[in-house]
């Protein structure tokens, strides 16, 4: 469990993160939604190490934490709007060069990556480079590049929206899924249909407050 | 057909020389090039940073603004004046290594810009380090994005080798014009276009070779 407390952050003395307290429970899936503009992607920017607050603290499992511990454990895994797979290398790299780096033996990165290719429907693309997939193809590349370093919660920045309207559906089934096999996730999202089809807890941005 | 046998181990010398040049400025100045635009990139906050990088700046500048001729005739003959003497190679060396660094240096600062910024984040969520961000994502990208543009730059400096005739090196081009002028023929100079032609049509085809290696992917 993620919990986060007061949360504040400002760009150029305008804030645009007042008092953010949310948390973030083990196996369900979290919908950040609000209005474009109103600081959600900076939110999910903060969760994973990628900007730091002005101020409030992050808690895991009850121990105060920062965000670039969490990464250092591996504890979060993000799936980009823009998916950002790396263009030179091929399907099965993309996934693979994360845990090389980190000490898995090649064997078993493979091994690993088949594995999720499978699971998300990609056999066929392992070794296709990423300019030659669809878009729905590369956001599962992103994720299963994201699993492969086990993350426990995996976060993903509006997910339906360089996507064709066609596939929100196969998104929320997908994310769907992950939580039945025991994921924890969290969705920041402008979409709210599509926050609700997939979302146990909803925060909306902006207003301050948690539903449900 | 003798006569072009009997000036030919000439123009051939000076093929030599115009190689030489020609391989170390590369050797030296693309190096040099890509280490100067790391310090070109970021946004330093520093006063140190700041100054290091307004230095560069103007190195640049200086290098890219001035011809080529005036840097050669400045090291070789003005230098001297202040003490600081090169004998011919080594001078004709400074100029263009100097020179065609702050190209270069302009040429990846650009590639590094093209490469989105997400690339280096995705890397980091990854839990990458910067420096296996480079090595594996950033700097890959980069050198197919400058290729072309290096590749233009090694085909100016075949040519632009020719101007250390005037610092008194005996290159293709001065051969040429020493055997056209004792003979009063044409010939030489016209045999010096065949050669340089050659040396940039062998050029051409590496750049194609090395741009197809890397157009597996976009």
């Amino acid at each position: 469990m993620l919990e986060l407390k007061n949360i504040n952050k400002s760009f150029n003395g305008r804030p645009v993160l007042k008092n953010v307290t949310l948390t973030i429970e083990d196996g369900k899936t979290l919908a950040i939604v609000g209005p474009s503009g109103v600081g959600k992607t900076t939110l999910l920017r903060i969760i994973s190490g990628l900007e730091q607050a002005d101020s409030g603290t992050m808690i895991w499992n009850g121990k105060p934490t920062t965000a670039q511990a969490m990464r250092k454990q591996g504890i979060i895994g993000v799936v980009f709007q823009n998916f950002e797979l790396f263009p030179n290398l091929s399907v099965m790299r993309n996934i693979t060069l994360a845990p090389t780096l980190q000490g898995v033996d090649q064997q078993q990165a493979d091994a690993t990556a088949k594995k999720l290719l499978d699971q998300l429907a990609l056999t066929d693309q392992e070794k296709a480079y990423p300019y030659s997939l669809s878009g729905g193809q590369k956001q599962r590349v992103a994720i299963a590049r994201a699993l492969a370093l086990n993350p426990q919660i995996l976060l993903y920045d509006e997910p339906t929206s360089a996507l064709d309207p066609l596939l929100r559906e196969n998104v929320a089934e997908m994310v769907n899924q992950f939580k039945a096999s025991g994921m924890t996730q969290v969705v920041v999202t402008h979409d709210m249909d599509f926050a609700k089809s997939v979302a146990d807890t909803t925060y909306h941005v902006g207003k301050g407050g948690d539903d449900q | 057909m003798t006569y072009i046998f009997q000036i030919l181990p000439a123009l051939l010398s000076g093929v030599k020389l115009t190689l030489g040049i020609f391989a170390i400025t590369l050797v030296g100045a693309i190096p040099l090039g890509l280490i100067l635009s790391v310090g070109l990139i970021p946004k330093p906050k520093s006063i140190l940073g700041k100054a290091g990088k307004s230095l560069l700046e103007g190195y640049v500048w200086v290098f890219r603004g001035t011809p080529l001729l005036l840097q050669l005739m400045f090291i070789f003959y003005g230098l001297p004046i202040i003490g600081i003497v090169f004998d011919r190679f080594s001078a004709a060396l400074v100029a263009f290594i100097l020179n065609y660094a702050a190209y270069f240096a302009e040429i990846f600062r650009g590639g590094f810009g093209a490469v989105d910024e997400g690339q280096f984040e995705a890397s980091t969520v990854l839990n990458m380090t910067r420096w296996q961000a480079l090595r594996y994502v950033v700097i890959p990208q980069v050198v197919k994005i400058v290729l072309p543009s290096i590749g233009n730059e090694v085909i100016n400096l075949v040519k632009d080798s020719s101007l250390v005739y005037v610092i008194g090196l005996g290159d293709l081009l001065r051969a040429g014009n020493i055997a056209s002028a004792r003979d009063v023929t044409l010939l030489p100079l016209v045999l010096v276009g065949v050669i340089y032609l050659l040396l940039t049509l062998i050029l051409t085809f590496l750049q194609k070779r090395i741009e197809a290696a890397f157009s597996y992917y976009r």
